[in-house]
């Protein structure tokens, strides 16, 4: 079977990605799950679009409006279809297992949407028992939310990621309680909003630089042991509580899914856990592009949405022949500087676009601080903002004719300034 | 604490200020049930801007939230029909809000935007859904 533009994944990236592609080219989603929309029905809280639609809308209403459009425009969205291999070499070529047998696809361009999967228990090496009642906070979201199925009825909380903090509240609203919040880092991890409305509102503890150090329990959770941890994150000792409790729900971050990626060869950032990617959101391999939370774990759909159509664009416009100016071959390397944990993209290689958007997420919270980017040291581009911190991606906008016409060995620096200029 | 003083969290920026709201005349019982609470004086303390004390003001008279929730759903594909208030509703009238809506069960097929309760608890804002549901 052939496609102009096979997009990988239709939840809120691949549906934005495929709609924007479908302005230039045929375009197929293949899509693992029996409904398009990817993590959003689920999602039933708001607090999505006010960026992209400028209202707080609920997750489930926020991909109705691109399901509805992706129906209306003739993309061919295939579900239940998963694929198990995206080959980079000699042509592009997307292999998915689907309902009615093998599928091959060759593509002109091929969308990375996979999204981003939940860390699991084993992967923060959690110590006790393997009981029942141990669920990530994505897994009681959709049991709860689709299902209709209560995980358990005294819960607590290992993590204060942004699900997290609104299963806490939504585990009460359900009739459960929710002894609380225990978080490793000395910081909460979600944005601020939700620890307000979701933990405060319902008088929900949230217990910084904590840990839960046993699961005890045979067949089902019978309570699990807090402990506070010091500065290196170790448990102090004599500070262990044993809480009662029947589930324990895990909000301890999440990893861009790139099995496909890697198998296809494509190069990847150590630091987002994805691949790296240009201005046009295209991959190390020409043609193949990725967006949304398979590239870096946003905060925000309303980022993901934007970004995803610019890889859309672009992975249209590849497929239909329309990317007449060639890319600079080494492209420009876009630097994580001072404070600056990872910044996308990573590099620039097309310079034909009229705004450059970098997001970039901080190391540690600072406060009157300047964003700048700067080529061969010169500043080129600042940004004041009044505090930043890492669970809040920051967005930079930089025109793009303030970067100097591409050269080899160019280079964009992105550093946060701690000098107290007041913003 | 004092009675009528309350701590609140400014929600309007990421620098998340720390603000103490003084009440004095009035108290702050009525506080969450749509109590306007006319001559009361409020002072805000800790804000670093305008709109964090419009905020807090707000967080004191009438503190509002939207309300997200699920329905069952007879004959869907799915058995949970997610809805959402079609405003904000007092935040001491979520959880009344909630029980009431936790009895209605409605029938597939339903549009996004459908009212599924209308004037929820007498607060004056709709209950509608964030989505369609086809049969099954």
């Amino acid at each position: 079977m052939k496609a102009d533009v096979v997009v990988v994944g239709g939840g809120p990236a691949g549906l934005a990605a495929a709609l924007k592609a479908s302005e230039h080219a045929d375009v197929v989603i293949l899509e693992r799950g029996s409904e398009p929309g990817g993590i959003l029905p689920q999602c039933i809280h708001n607090g999505f679009g006010n960026f992209v639609f400028n209202k707080m809308m609920a997750g489930p209403e926020y991909a109705q409006h691109f399901i509805d459009r992706v129906n209306e425009s003739g993309i061919d969205v295939k579900l239940e279809t998963s694929v198990i291999e995206v080959r980079a070499d000699k042509g592009k070529k997307v292999v998915a297992a689907s309902p009615s047998g093998m599928l091959e696809m060759e593509a002109k361009s091929v969308v990375l949407a996979m999204g981003c999967r939940e860390r699991s228990r084993a992967q923060i090496l959690l110590p006790g028992t393997r009981p029942a009642g141990i669920y990530t906070a994505g897994t009681a979201q959709r049991l709860i939310n689709i299902d209709g199925v209560m995980p358990g009825r005294r819960v607590v909380i290992l993590g204060s990621g942004d699900v997290g903090l609104i299963m806490a509240r939504r585990f009460t609203l359900e009739g459960a309680e929710v002894e609380g919040v225990y978080e490793i880092m000395p910081k909460p991890g979600g944005l601020t909003r939700n620890i307000v409305q979701c933990l405060d509102d319902y008088n929900i503890p949230l217990h910084l630089s904590h840990t839960v150090v046993d699961i005890k329990g045979r067949e089902r959770v019978e309570g699990v042991t807090v402990a506070e941890v010091d500065g290196s994150m170790h448990p102090v000792k004599g500070t262990e509580r044993f809480i009662p409790c029947d589930t324990l729900v895990l909000a301890v971050g999440l990893i861009p899914e790139n099995e496909l990626t890697r198998r296809a060869g494509i190069d990847i950032d150590g630091r987002t856990g994805g691949a790296y990617v240009d201005e046009h959101m295209e991959t190390s391999v020409p043609g193949i592009f990725a967006c949304g939370n398979v590239v870096h774990v946003h905060d925000l759909v309303d980022d993901v949405t934007v970004s995803s159509e610019i890889a859309g664009e672009y992975a249209g416009r590849h497929a239909s022949g329309k990317n007449e100016k060639p890319g600079i071959k080494k492209g420009i390397k876009v630097v994580a500087g001072e404070n600056v944990r990872y910044v996308v993209p990573q590099f620039l290689r097309h310079m034909d676009m009229e705004k450059l958007t970098f997001y970039l997420r901080v190391g540690e919270e600072k406060e009157n601080v300047t964003v700048t980017v700067s080529c061969d040291g010169k500043v080129i581009f600042e940004k004041r903002e009044r505090m930043v911190k890492p669970p809040e991606m920051v967005k930079v906008n930089v025109p793009a004719s303030v970067i100097p016409e591409a050269e080899e060995g160019l280079r964009v620096d992105v550093a946060v300034n701690t000098e107290g200029k007041n913003g | 604490m004092d009675e009528n003083t309350l701590k609140i969290t400014c929600i309007e920026c990421p620098l998340g200020c720390e603000m103490t709201v003084e009440v004095s005349g009035g108290g702050t019982e009525g506080a969450g049930r749509g109590d306007t609470g006319k001559g009361r004086e409020i002072r805000v303390s800790g804000n670093r801007c305008a709109r964090g004390k419009k905020y807090a003001v707000q967080e004191v008279v009438d503190p509002r939230r939207v309300l997200t929730t699920t329905v069952f759903v007879e004959g869907g594909m799915r058995p949970l029909l997610p809805v959402m208030s079609s405003g904000a509703i007092p935040r001491g009238m979520v959880m009344d809000c909630i029980r009431e809506i936790s009895k209605i069960k409605v029938k597939a097929p339903v549009n996004y935007g459908d009212v599924i309760v209308k004037n929820v608890c007498g607060t004056g804002v709709d209950i509608v859904a964030s989505r369609s549901m086809v049969r099954k």
